[in-house]
């Protein structure tokens, strides 16, 4: 018989117990591997007094239900307290990965009412006009202007940025953060070559605006031109 | 064969009615046989601006529904041979027509007319859905406002999917002298927001209200600036290169030309 791969991993830390549950094998066989380690195998570690659990659940999809299902294992153990259960840094992996992919190019208009989705980075070639928005789970660059709404970092992503040749949106998000332009800004619209070339970031949680320029020193993994 | 143009804007009264008997007017004054199509079912006003509502015997729904053969509906202008108007039903709604039986309609008239046009309802629903069935071509008729830019650029977006393609772009009722204090949006302005192909501006003119209530069009009196914008308008749309014209004396011709002569789109 082959060694046996942990699929809960349990490891101890100054608050407590923390649960790492396989994000691979499918949930019922994960449920039934957990419920034998409470019951028999780990016996001995898992009783005496109160102890506070965090169970990470990986990458794996989980719905509410089976969060509960879950839960209601752990509660099986009358010492053990769960405080937290969430998927663990994984989806920064994932954030990562869209972040590495390449980009997609698109162009055209994005007119009042319409929807461009897109998964991955996405490089817009032409204008987004109010009432129109690009949802994009990537970074969103626009060469044109910018005036309706763009989301990056659709699937929360809060690494994810928005460029534009000229940027003027009715709203801006990324991740789950939305900002929009202050009401009295002063009335640039007439003359928009005069703009800059401007990109959105997530700085501690607040929208930020920078010139394309200085993107590098938020994003060190880009290739940077220095002169020869 | 001839062809068949929708007006339209999406927002509701910025001129669309107006522009469809100026334009159609200003054809029929060229010499063209001109067909003018309301399908504005229960709230008709063609007939009106037109100065032909109490003409009206039969009326679109009546030749869908073959309660009439087409050419009874048909009602004949006053002023030229060959301007016809083929109006609403007023005592129904939207739903009383589909697209496919207005598509059979205007391709019964362009066997017979050089140019059809159709006047479009206000709004996105089944009416302009009926109103866009049978056009080859579109005209979007917008004023140099925000929410009327914006209705007109959502109308852009659904003739852009739709077999029609690429609409023209007329700009109605500027007022020059608002342009001037930057009280109002500028054409270059509102085409680079559109970003379509501009057919023709027209001023704003105290002569439109008061042809339109007395059921003349405003093309028919030269002395209009209005009527003169209509009727550029109608060359350009049988093929005339036309300067656009000029609203305010001062301002420099070149950046009104080069609309027109090096205006291609991407």
């Amino acid at each position: 018989m082959s060694i046996k791969r942990n699929l809960v991993t349990i490891k101890g830390t100054k608050e407590g117990l923390v649960f790492r549950l396989d994000e691979t094998i499918p949930f019922d066989d994960l449920l039934n591997e957990l419920q034998e380690m409470l019951e028999h195998s780990h016996q001995t570690i898992l009783s005496g007094p109160l102890v506070a659990i965090d169970i990470q659940f990986g990458s794996r999809d989980l719905s509410d239900e089976q969060k509960l299902q879950i839960l209601d294992v752990m509660r099986s153990k009358r010492n053990l307290l769960v405080r937290s259960i969430e998927g663990s840094k994984s989806t920064e992996l994932r954030e990562n990965a869209v972040l590495r992919t390449p980009i997609t190019t698109i162009s055209g208009m994005v007119r009042s009412g319409q929807v461009l989705r897109h998964d991955g980075n996405l490089l817009f070639l032409g204008d987004v006009n109010p009432g129109g928005s690009i949802v994009c789970t990537g970074d969103i660059y626009i060469l044109g202007a910018l005036r309706g709404m763009a989301h990056a970092g659709s699937e929360g992503s809060e690494h994810a940025i928005v460029g534009a040749s000229y940027l003027a949106p009715t709203q801006l998000r990324i991740a789950e953060v939305i900002s929009r332009p202050p009401d009295h800004a002063e009335e640039s619209s007439a003359h928009p070559h005069e703009t800059q070339m401007e990109f959105a970031y997530l700085q501690d949680g607040q929208m930020q605006i920078d010139k394309m320029a200085n993107i590098a020193r938020l994003r060190r993994d880009l290739n940077v031109f220095k002169g020869v | 064969m001839g062809e068949a143009i929708v007006v339209t804007s999406g927002k509701g009264g910025v001129g669309k009615t107006t522009t469809t008997a100026n334009i159609g007017t200003a054809l029929a004054l060229l010499g063209k046989k001109v067909c003018l199509v309301d399908t504005d079912i229960g709230l008709r006003n063609l007939d009106v601006v037109m100065g032909l509502e109490n003409r009206i015997i039969y009326d679109i729904c009546d030749v869908a529904d073959g309660r009439c053969r087409l050419h009874q509906a048909l009602v004949k202008d006053k002023r030229f041979e060959e301007l016809y108007m083929l109006p609403a039903a007023q005592t129904k709604d939207k739903s009383a027509l589909s697209p496919e039986q207005v598509r059979d309609i205007v391709l019964e008239l362009k066997n017979e007319f050089q140019y059809v046009l159709i006047d479009c309802p206000a709004g996105i629903e089944q009416g302009f859905k009926n109103a866009i069935a049978g056009a080859d071509q579109a005209i979007v008729v917008t004023t140099p406002e925000n929410a009327a830019v914006r209705d007109a650029d959502r109308v852009i977006g659904l003739l852009e999917s739709s077999h029609i393609g690429s609409p023209k772009l007329v700009v109605n009722r500027i007022r020059p002298n608002m342009v001037k204090a930057g009280e109002m949006l500028d054409v270059d302005e509102v085409l680079q927001v559109l970003n379509i192909d501009l057919l023709g501006i027209v001023p704003d003119d105290e002569m439109v209200i008061k042809a339109a209530n007395t059921g003349e069009p405003t093309v028919m009196n030269p002395d209009s600036k209005a009527s003169i914008a209509y009727r550029n308008i109608s060359r350009r749309i049988q093929g005339d290169t036309v300067p656009l014209m000029q609203l305010d004396e001062k301002k420099g011709r070149f950046s009104l030309f080069r609309r027109i002569f090096g205006g291609g789109k991407s």
